[in-house]
């Protein structure tokens, strides 16, 4: 890292010596040294930045003519669509854009999971991810209820009775959450509230996530730490060059979703205006959290037959929220559960075809989600469940004690230059 | 570099096998049958509204469907987007009565409908409408278009799809009709077009799937009236994206070439 830089504007100069935001930036996004060999699957992260800037900005054009009112809400929302100048094109780009920013954080987390960027010294990096990982949970269903449509009601409707679970408090929790004992009005306001608070908060916890990021700076696809200057190039030009390109694809991808298919990911029903009278033949959230819906579905109204004892202590639907909250709490864990003496799977020839089956079990679990629990399905999905857990508290730890790794290089540069190559053999030689 | 693309392409079609598999469960919930694809001037990513189309969907709406289902998203003023002219608007929107302001002493009052009219409901609440149709609520058809799997195609198929008895076996509820596309293939609704139910201004044969045909059309600009102006910058936005993602391309290589 080079010194920070002499700042010639005196303006610069002046207000630099009082508050070096100047300095700052330049440290941060400049001369930030970062690793030299990170692969196009390290841009989802800024990506993930860039999306949620799309989302706030468009949502407070939104904000200024929705209504939160049960009689209102709804044709608020068409008369964005219909009258308010470009109204469509922020709902859309709105309600895309939130398909888009966890498709691009499931890649992010995806990619941590491969290289064991959640391991140490990143656990905290990683907690900070999960956590806004839980806030944008919290902000997509908050927001998904405001269009006030069918499964923005039935889904409101599900979605807050699961923390009827909790035990003495159950009820009044759930009362506390919807302002009454059903959705209905006071529910839509608070919602508006939150859906509106919450994006903010997000954007802190990034803040916190690049600071703790910026500590030990990025992980790469080696997985081993950054040890001399060659190991690195700064920021820019090289990161933002190829961040620029990258944001190029991926808007590309999200627009021809926002422009030319913008209802594909959402469900027909949410056009039909919310009726506390009529339940939907199917409540199916969006494909986000399809995956979750599979866990929370998987242990069938029989559970009671099969383990005779177990339901004394907890029902299928206590069980079913316990899993679903467990899958993500489970997580958190992750940098414990993985001892391994090596972070990326690159190395780890065992971890590695464990990956991709644990991918494929999540995405199995989607489309056990969007299908209803019977049959064939529910036993698909009990299965998938089980693999999910087992996976991470099982897999995980016995692989990390028997699995034999592969040879790790000197260091990045050893295993990406040719000078670095030619080095490290002249050292081996010698 | 043609690795990280392989994996690129993967997640993308990942994304829609998850989202193919969520379209077809909704299908499979009903029994009915999938409504046969229709070739569609708005079809594709090129395709417009056909203006004679819509207005001779319009009439079908006016003249049929509106008896018992409203369209409240749409006012007359919108009704410009399908080419008819302002004062034809204004004199079909004269032919019905709304609610005025309050007079003098506070009586309500009665107007002719004007441009910044909503399109009159036929009836003034749910009860109403129910009771008027043997407990059935016709649905409003604003958005019919976009809340039904299969759009344009599902309600062309449905006002089609009508069998005058049930098949054998089928034992259907008391003044329903069989159609092969609705759920569970019992519908309120009677056979809504009859074939020269209505007379085109445009010489067009008012057969029943011309009439189905015409009207799915006008209830999809209905559903979307963005749909042309979103597909015209869509388009533009794209190819400004692809010619930017390139030379960002060509930047990003130039940029790295000291390092490669």
């Amino acid at each position: 890292m080079s010194a920070a830089p002499e700042w010639k504007n005196p303006v610069v100069r002046w207000i630099d010596h009082r508050l070096p935001v100047f300095t700052f930036t330049h440290h941060s996004l400049i001369d930030y040294p970062t690793p030299r060999n990170l692969n196009y699957w390290w841009n989802f992260g800024s990506l993930a930045g860039v999306v949620l800037v799309i989302l706030i900005a468009t949502g407070l054009f939104l904000a200024m003519h929705y209504n939160p009112n049960v009689d209102y809400a709804f044709d608020s929302v068409e008369r964005i669509m219909r009258d308010v100048n470009y109204g469509w094109l922020m709902r859309y780009m709105h309600a895309n854009g939130a398909s888009m920013f966890f498709l691009v954080v499931y890649i992010h987390m995806f990619r941590a999971l491969y290289y064991g960027s959640y391991r140490a010294p990143r656990e905290v990096l990683w907690f900070i991810g999960l956590f806004i990982f839980l806030a944008m949970m919290a902000t997509a269903f908050v927001g998904y209820t405001l269009p006030w449509g069918q499964m923005s009601f039935w889904g409101a409707t599900v979605i807050t009775n699961l923390f009827s679970v909790v035990p003495f408090f159950g009820d009044a929790i759930v009362q506390w959450l919807l302002g009454g004992f059903a959705v209905d009005n006071p529910t839509l306001n608070r919602f508006f509230a939150f859906h509106f608070l919450l994006p903010f908060v997000i954007f802190g916890l990034v803040f916190l996530h690049l600071w703790a990021l910026h500590v030990h700076k990025s992980n790469n696809p080696l997985g081993v730490d950054i040890k001399t200057d060659g190991d690195t190039i700064p920021f820019h030009p090289y990161y933002t060059a190829k961040d620029a390109f990258g944001l190029g694809v991926f808007l590309i991808f999200y627009f021809a979703f926002a422009f030319f298919a913008p209802n594909y990911l959402g469900h027909p029903d949410n056009y039909i205006p919310a009726n506390p009278l009529v339940t939907p033949p199917e409540i199916v959230p969006e494909w986000y959290f399809l995956p979750f819906y599979a866990i929370l579905r998987a242990v069938p109204d029989n559970f009671i037959d099969i383990w005779g004892i177990l339901p004394i202590l907890v029902t299928a639907k206590t069980a079913g929220v316990i899993l679903m909250f467990a899958s993500i709490i489970v997580l958190f864990f992750l940098p414990w559960l993985d001892r391994s003496p090596v972070r990326s799977a690159r190395f780890r020839p065992i971890y590695k075809q464990l990956y991709w089956l644990f991918l494929a079990d999540c995405i199995v679990l989607g489309w056990v989600g969007a299908n209803p629990p019977e049959g064939t399905m529910l036993v698909i999905g009990r299965i998938a469940t089980l693999y999910y857990f087992v996976h991470l508290l099982v897999f995980m730890p016995l692989l990390s004690r028997y699995e034999k790794t592969r040879p790790l290089p000197d260091s990045i540069s050893a295993a990406v230059t040719p000078q670095g190559s030619s080095q490290s053999a002249q050292a081996q030689g010698a | 570099m043609t690795r990280t693309f392989k994996r690129i392409a993967l997640a993308t079609a990942l994304l829609a096998a998850f989202s193919v598999s969520d379209v077809s469960t909704s299908r499979a919930a009903s029994k009915a049958t999938p409504p046969p694809p229709q070739d569609w001037s708005f079809s594709g990513v090129f395709g417009t509204f056909d203006r004679a189309q819509l207005q001779r969907g319009y009439l079908v709406y006016r003249e049929v469907c509106a008896a018992c289902h409203s369209m409240k998203q749409v006012y007359f003023r919108h009704l410009v987007d399908i080419g008819l002219s302002e004062n034809a608007i204004k004199a079909i929107a004269a032919e019905f009565e709304v609610a005025g302001e309050p007079d003098e002493d506070g009586e309500p009052t009665e107007r002719p409908a004007q441009l910044f009219d909503r399109l009159p409901s036929p009836y003034a609440n749910d009860n109403e409408a129910r009771s008027a149709n043997n407990g059935a609520l016709p649905p409003d058809l604003s958005l019919i278009a976009k809340s039904r799997v299969g759009g344009s195609d599902y309600i062309h198929a449905l006002l089609t799809g009508y069998l005058e008895k049930a098949p054998a076996g089928v034992t259907m509820g008391e003044g329903m009709n069989y159609n092969t596309y609705f759920a569970a293939n019992q519908i309120a609704m009677a056979p809504p077009l009859a074939e020269d139910g209505v007379e085109y201004e445009d010489g067009t044969k008012a057969s029943v799937d011309q009439q189905a045909r015409d009207v799915a059309a006008f209830m999809t600009w209905a559903a979307e009236p963005e749909m042309e102006e979103r597909k015209r910058m869509g388009i533009k936005v794209l190819l400004f994206l692809i010619i930017l993602t390139a030379m960002l391309y060509a930047v990003k290589r130039r940029v790295w070439s000291d390092l490669h």
